[in-house]
């Protein structure tokens, strides 16, 4: 288990005594690596990811950062080295492109402390790493959804960790900025930082993931190639539902639900 | 970028201080104002009666102004934030209900002015307080905390109403109904101290925090990601604002409408980045309110109660100002 950046082990949480949404989650991402964890809604992911995140203590088992407890870390410490990358929403007030990735040098700053040159070069670095740099003076508010994504990932580089957390980054997204937000993902991942996607899209981890695992019933049973672990039994297990797998010319894997299929002979 | 920003710190420099001369120079006293200049920049000249009025009468009243002026915007603005609401001002968590109830119970039992301060004060405090017992028992979450206010206001409304119904018709009633309407007719150098000591240190704690501000505006989760330890700072935040507001009412009465307005003015002007809207807010503030101070002394032959003038200037602003806002997000024509 050594250069594993993010550890966790036999993670459980629960919102309400007796009602576990996490029963024995064990996971890890290496530095340059992107881990997919698939699931149903309402499945766990999200809170996963908090927990993974150190926003939200497990009830038992532990979460490690470069070897260091999670729960140990100050919290701009651990801010510096993982970041969470929220879905795309709507902030109330119209700040500029800039101002939002900026908010992500937080945890270099202290209480009274104003960003300076030092952070705007950072935020310029982090929106050059996104290919979002022209759009920096622009409102956030008023770019597209995909751009927006990006921005907040850059969010995420500004603060300087080198593992991020990414909650459904490809909703509400068409499949060009899909694409773009995943290639940048891509991108990242080549450079050594690391990714833990929460997705509802198993063919997003064949085209995209070095791992992936299903996080079912609490639990995560097995991580590794998505080729591997996406499979039609898998499917079946996390979504109650058949699955095909096809194959396109160049090789490249994706699943149809079977219904889908079924509704189109009958047609 | 920068160049606006020069222009926009260049605007305000001269802005605060003219509003404050003219707030010194200009009243219904039948002065000249080159005489009044003399009695503020050259005493030994100008006659006693000047001089007493301006250093006694006039300095006060447009410090009071200056003070509740720049608290109501920079509380207002912080508060829009962390409520992530741009609706909200800084009565949201009940302050001006409890100090008007405060108030109303000093005057029914004449207690005098310094008694009538320390009532409002302590009742301002005590209706946050409640706002925050519910806060602490079901989560500080801004909903609950805004539910909390509207009941808390709701509850010392009732009790003022109560006040003002046993209240005598002809002496405590009047009284009561005009503090309400809000007012520095009463701003002396005794009275005025608190107010200066709170808003002095009120305003450090605002500026010092100002770019940290932002952050309050994010969700909980993404704020604590970001290494924020977001309730400590958002009880600090409210307990100071409160603070400023509940002194800012006890010498001023109700003033409605400039922590509402001031707080959008400046959004307008200079985006609703904290690091600059803090700023401009206060300064904003200051002016608007010394502004309407002076016209409240001066326009009529009786004084404009000043909460009724806030009222008729800030409504009109509000409707052009948040429509703008609104048609800027697409969520009005």
């Amino acid at each position: 288990m050594t250069e594993r950046r993010l550890v966790a082990e036999s993670v459980a949480f629960a919102y309400r005594q007796g009602r576990d949404v996490l029963r024995d989650v064990s996971l890890s991402v290496g530095a340059g690596e992107t881990l997919f964890v698939l699931g149903a809604n309402g499945g766990g992911k999200t809170t996963l990811l908090d927990c993974l995140a150190g926003l939200r203590a497990p009830r038992s088992g532990r979460v490690l950062l470069d070897g260091d407890p999670i729960d140990r870390l100050t919290a701009s410490e651990r801010a510096k080295r993982i970041g969470l990358v929220p879905q795309i929403h709507e902030p109330v007030f119209d700040y500029t492109v800039g101002e939002v990735v900026l908010m992500g040098r937080t945890p270099h700053l202290g209480l009274f402390a104003r960003p300076g040159r030092r952070d705007g070069a950072a935020v310029d670095r982090a929106l050059d790493a996104v290919g979002l740099r022209a759009l920096r003076d622009r409102i956030y508010t008023a770019i597209s959804g995909g751009e927006r994504q990006l921005a907040l990932i850059a969010r995420g580089l500004a603060q300087g960790a080198a593992c991020l957390l990414m909650d459904e980054p490809a909703a509400h997204l068409d499949p060009r900025y899909q694409h773009q937000v995943f290639e940048a993902v891509t991108r990242l991942t080549s450079e050594g930082f690391s990714f833990v996607v929460a997705s509802h899209q198993p063919n997003h981890a064949f085209l995209y993931a070095d791992r992936a695992a299903f996080l079912v019933g609490g639990r995560i049973e097995t991580a590794g190639p998505p080729a591997d672990t996406v499979t039609e039994e898998t499917l079946r297990a996390a979504y109650g539902l058949e699955f095909e797998l096809t194959r396109g010319s160049a090789g490249s894997r994706a699943v149809l639900p079977r219904v889908l299929r079924a509704q189109d002979g009958s047609r | 970028m920068s160049s606006t920003r020069g222009r926009t710190a260049w605007i305000l420099a001269g802005l605060v201080p003219a509003a404050f001369l003219l707030a010194l120079l200009v009243g219904r006293y039948g002065a000249r104002i080159d005489e009044t200049f003399r009695a503020l920049f050259d005493p030994e000249s100008a006659p006693d009666v000047l001089r007493a009025l301006v250093v006694r009468v006039r300095l006060p009243r447009a410090l009071a102004a200056g003070c509740i002026g720049a608290n109501l915007a920079v509380v207002g603005a912080a508060f829009q934030g962390l409520f992530r609401n741009p609706l909200v001002d800084s009565r949201i968590l009940g302050v001006s209900s409890g100090a008007a109830f405060g108030a109303a119970v000093a005057l029914l039992v004449s207690a005098g002015t310094i008694g009538l301060q320390a009532s409002s004060f302590a009742f301002a405090l005590l209706a946050v307080g409640l706002v925050c017992l519910i806060g602490l028992r079901f989560g500080s979450a801004p909903l609950v905390l805004v539910v909390g206010g509207i009941l808390v206001s709701a509850f010392f409304n009732a009790l003022l109403g109560l006040v003002k119904y046993v209240a005598d018709p002809l002496s405590s009633l009047p009284a009561i109904t005009y503090w309400l309407l809000g007012g520095l007719s009463d701003a002396r150098w005794s009275t005025i101290v608190p107010l200066l000591v709170v808003t002095a240190l009120g305003l450090a704690f605002f500026l010092a925090v100002r770019w940290r501000l932002n952050v309050l505006t994010l969700s909980e989760a993404e704020a604590t990601a970001l290494g924020v330890p977001v309730r400590g700072l958002r009880v600090a935040v409210i307990l100071v604002g409160t603070l400023m507001i509940a002194a800012s009412v006890a010498v001023g009465g109700i003033i409605g409408w400039i922590g509402l307005v001031v707080p959008h003015v400046a959004r307008a002007w200079v985006g609703p980045e904290h690091g600059r809207l803090v700023p401009v807010s206060i300064g904003l503030g200051v002016s608007t309110l010394l502004l309407l101070d002076t016209i409240a002394r001066t326009a009529l032959p009786s004084e404009i109660p000043l909460g009724i003038l806030t009222g008729l200037v800030g409504v009109p602003a509000f409707f052009l100002l948040f429509l703008r806002f609104l048609r800027v997000r697409g969520e009005a024509r």
